[in-house]
C-alpha cells in the first residue's frame, strides 16, 4: 500500500529528520521526496511504501500529529488512492 | 504520479474548502424479519440490524483516518417498517421505533431511516398504524426517522394521505413543544420518494433493494464556492464547466469510500447520491454559491435560475464520476441547515413562495421549513399538496420537511442543535385552503404518466 506524506508550514532544521526517523522505525520505505515553496508556504511531499509497515495507519498518523505539532508544522499521511481518484480518470 | 499541485489542491479542499463525505448508509432488509406475535418481529428487527451494522461506524473510521477524508455520518436504513409491522398482531407501532432506536444506540450510528410507509395509491391497514404512531415514535426516539410518500406521477397524488400528514405534523410538533417541535425535522412527505437515498431523514430501504447495500452521500458546497470565487467575471458556460470539473472530483471521493466500505463491508455498493448538502457551518452553504454567482441575496430574482444551472452541473459532473448514480442527486436547499439561507431569510430576501419555486429544478423540496405553530393542520397539508403536484407533474422528487413552531410567530428563531441548525420562522398565507383539503380522494396521475 501506498501513501502521501505532506508536511505544510514553516521551513526549519529537523522536519525531514523527523518525518523520516519516524518512517524509518515504522519499517516504512520513502519512494519519492519533493520539497518545494507553494504561494509562500513550505510543502514538502513524500511517496511512502507502506505495505509492511510494523504499526497501525492510525497509530502512525497520531504519531506524526505530535511530530508536526512539536516542529511547528501540519503533517498528514493519506493512501495515495484518494489522490489517484480525484485527479486520473 | 500525482503531481504536487494535486496533492495540494485536494488537501485544500478538505481542509479549508469542507469537503467531506457526508454519509454512509447501509440499507438493510427487514422483510425476513415478519411475524405474528411482536416482541418476536421486534427481537428479529434488533438482531438483523446489528449483526449486519455491527462493523459500520468502526469501518467508516478507518476509511476516514486512511484517506483522510472526513466521514460524517454513519447510518442505516430499513424497509419501511409499515410492511415489516404488518403481519404483528398489535396496533402500536411505536414500540417498532424503539427497537430501531436501541439497534442505533448499540451499532453507534447517528440516525436510522425507515419509520415509512409508502401509500401513493392508497392504505393498507399496517399503513394506517404506522401514520397513527409516527408523533409518539418521533417524539420518543431520538435517531429515528419517518417518512411517508403520498404522491407519484405514476399514480397521483393521495389527498386523504396529505391531509392526515397535516395533522400528523401538528401533532408531533406539540408533543415536542419543548424542543421547538424537533419531532417534524425527522419526518419527511415525499412524492416521488427514491429508494436508495442514503440521506435522512427521507432514508428508507426500499423493496428493490438487495438484502444489504452500501450507499453514499457526498458533499462540498464550499469547494463549488471556493472554485467560482476564482472566476468572478467568467460568462455562464465558464462557469457551468467549473462546476462540473469540481462535482467530479467530490464525485470521486464519493466513488472511492462506497468502493472501499462495500469492499471492506463484504457488502454490495449501491449508488452514490450526488449532492451539494450543506451544514450550519460558514464556507458550507448552498446559498452562498448562489450569491457568489452574481446575486445579492438568495431568493432575490434570478436566483431559480442560478439554482437550475448549478444544480445540472453537478449532476454532470458527478455523473462521470460515479458508476452508479441514485438518491435524491442535486443541490439541496434546507433552510435551516444552511447559514447562507437562514441569513437569506432573516433578511426578508428569501421567502416560502421562492423556495417552492427553488424546488422545481432541485433534488428535494421545502426543506427544514420553520412556520408559524398557528399555522392550521389543513394549511401544513396545502403546502404539501402544492410540493407534492410539482414532483408528479415534472417527474421528479419532492419532499416537504416543515416544523410548525408551537408557540413561535414570523420572525422569531427555533433552535434544533447539530447539523439541524436553527431555523428563522417564516410566514405562510394567511388565506385559508380547509374546504379544498377537506374533500378527500386522490388527485389523478397526469397524462405523461400513461407512457406505456
Amino acid at each position: 500500500m501506498r501513501a502521501v506524506l505532506t508536511v505544510i508550514g514553516t521551513d526549519r532544521v529537523g522536519i525531514i529528520a523527523g518525518v523520516s526517523n519516524i518512517l524509518a522505525n515504522s519499517n516504512i520505505n520513502i519512494l519519492d521526496i519533493s520539497q518545494t515553496i507553494m504561494q509562500g508556504i513550505f510543502t514538502m511531499i513524500m511517496v511512502i511504501d507502506a505495505s509492511n509497515m510494523s504499526i497501525g495507519f492510525h497509530e502512525l498518523g497520531e504519531i506524526l500529529d505530535g511530530k508536526g505539532q512539536e516542529l511547528g508544522v501540519s503533517i498528514r499521511i493519506q493512501r495515495e488512492e484518494i489522490f489517484n481518484s480525484m485527479h486520473r480518470i | 504520479m500525482i503531481n504536487p499541485f494535486e496533492i495540494i489542491e485536494t488537501i485544500k479542499m478538505i481542509q479549508d474548502e469542507n469537503l467531506d463525505i457526508r454519509t454512509i448508509t447501509m440499507g438493510i432488509s427487514l422483510r425476513d424479519c415478519c411475524h405474528s406475535d411482536t416482541e418476536t418481529t421486534c427481537r428479529k428487527i434488533y438482531d438483523k440490524i446489528t449483526r449486519l451494522s455491527s462493523k459500520l461506524v468502526k469501518t467508516g473510521e478507518d476509511i476516514e483516518n486512511e484517506f483522510g477524508i472526513p466521514i460524517i455520518n454513519k447510518r442505516i436504513s430499513v424497509t419501511p417498517i409499515s410492511l415489516v409491522a404488518e403481519s404483528c398482531d398489535t396496533n402500536d407501532y411505536v414500540k417498532f421505533a424503539r427497537t430501531l432506536e436501541k439497534a442505533a444506540d448499540t451499532v453507534g450510528v447517528n440516525f436510522i431511516g425507515g419509520f415509512s410507509a409508502l401509500v401513493h395509491k392508497g392504505y393498507t391497514p399496517g399503513d394506517q398504524k404506522l401514520i397513527n404512531s409516527i408523533p409518539e415514535a418521533l417524539a420518543t426516539t431520538g435517531k429515528v426517522c419517518s417518512s411517508v410518500n403520498v404522491a407519484t406521477t405514476r399514480a397521483g397524488i393521495n389527498m386523504d394521505a396529505v391531509r392526515e400528514m397535516g395533522q400528523v405534523i401538528k401533532q408531533a410538533a406539540q408533543l415536542t413543544a419543548d424542543k421547538g417541535g424537533l419531532a417534524c425535522a425527522k419526518l419527511v412527505v415525499f412524492s416521488n420518494a427514491p429508494e436508495d437515498n442514503p440521506f435522512m431523514a427521507g432514508a428508507f430501504h426500499g423493496i428493490g433493494e438487495p438484502e444489504c447495500v452500501i450507499n453514499v452521500g457526498v458533499s462540498g458546497p464550499g469547494v463549488v464556492k471556493c472554485a467560482i470565487e476564482k472566476i468572478p467575471d467568467a460568462d455562464f458556460g465558464i462557469l457551468a464547466e467549473t462546476i462540473k470539473n469540481i462535482a467530479f472530483k467530490i464525485t470521486r471521493m464519493g466513488q472511492l469510500v462506497a468502493q472501499e466500505a462495500s469492499r471492506r463491508l463484504g457488502v454490495p455498493f449501491g449508488i452514490v447520491d450526488l449532492s451539494l448538502a450543506p451544514t450550519p457551518a460558514i464556507g458550507d452553504s448552498v446559498a452562498h454559491i448562489l450569491e457568489e454567482m452574481g446575486l445579492e441575496k438568495c431568493g432575490t430574482h434570478g436566483t431559480t435560475a442560478a439554482l437550475a444551472l448549478l444544480n445540472d452541473a453537478v449532476k454532470k459532473g458527478g455523473t462521470m464520476a460515479t458508476s452508479y448514480v441514485g438518491g435524491l442527486s442535486g443541490a439541496f436547499i434546507p433552510v435551516s441547515e444552511d447559514a447562507g439561507m437562514i441569513d437569506a431569510v432573516k433578511s426578508g430576501a428569501l421567502s416560502l413562495e421562492k423556495l417552492e419555486a427553488m424546488t422545481c429544478i432541485c433534488s428535494v423540496g421545502l426543506d427544514m421549513i420553520a412556520v408559524p405553530g398557528s399555522a392550521s393542520a389543513e394549511t401544513i397539508s396545502a403546502i404539501i399538496a402544492d410540493e407534492v403536484a410539482i414532483g408528479v407533474i415534472n417527474n421528479k422528487t419532492t419532499a416537504v420537511r416543515i416544523i410548525p413552531v408551537p408557540g413561535k410567530d414570523i420572525g422569531d428563531v427555533v433552535e434544533f442543535g447539530g447539523l439541524l441548525g436553527s431555523g428563522p420562522v417564516m410566514a405562510v398565507s394567511k388565506f385559508k385552503s380547509d374546504a379544498f383539503i377537506k374533500r378527500g380522494g386522490r388527485i389523478p396521475a397526469p397524462i405523461h404518466a400513461a407512457r406505456n
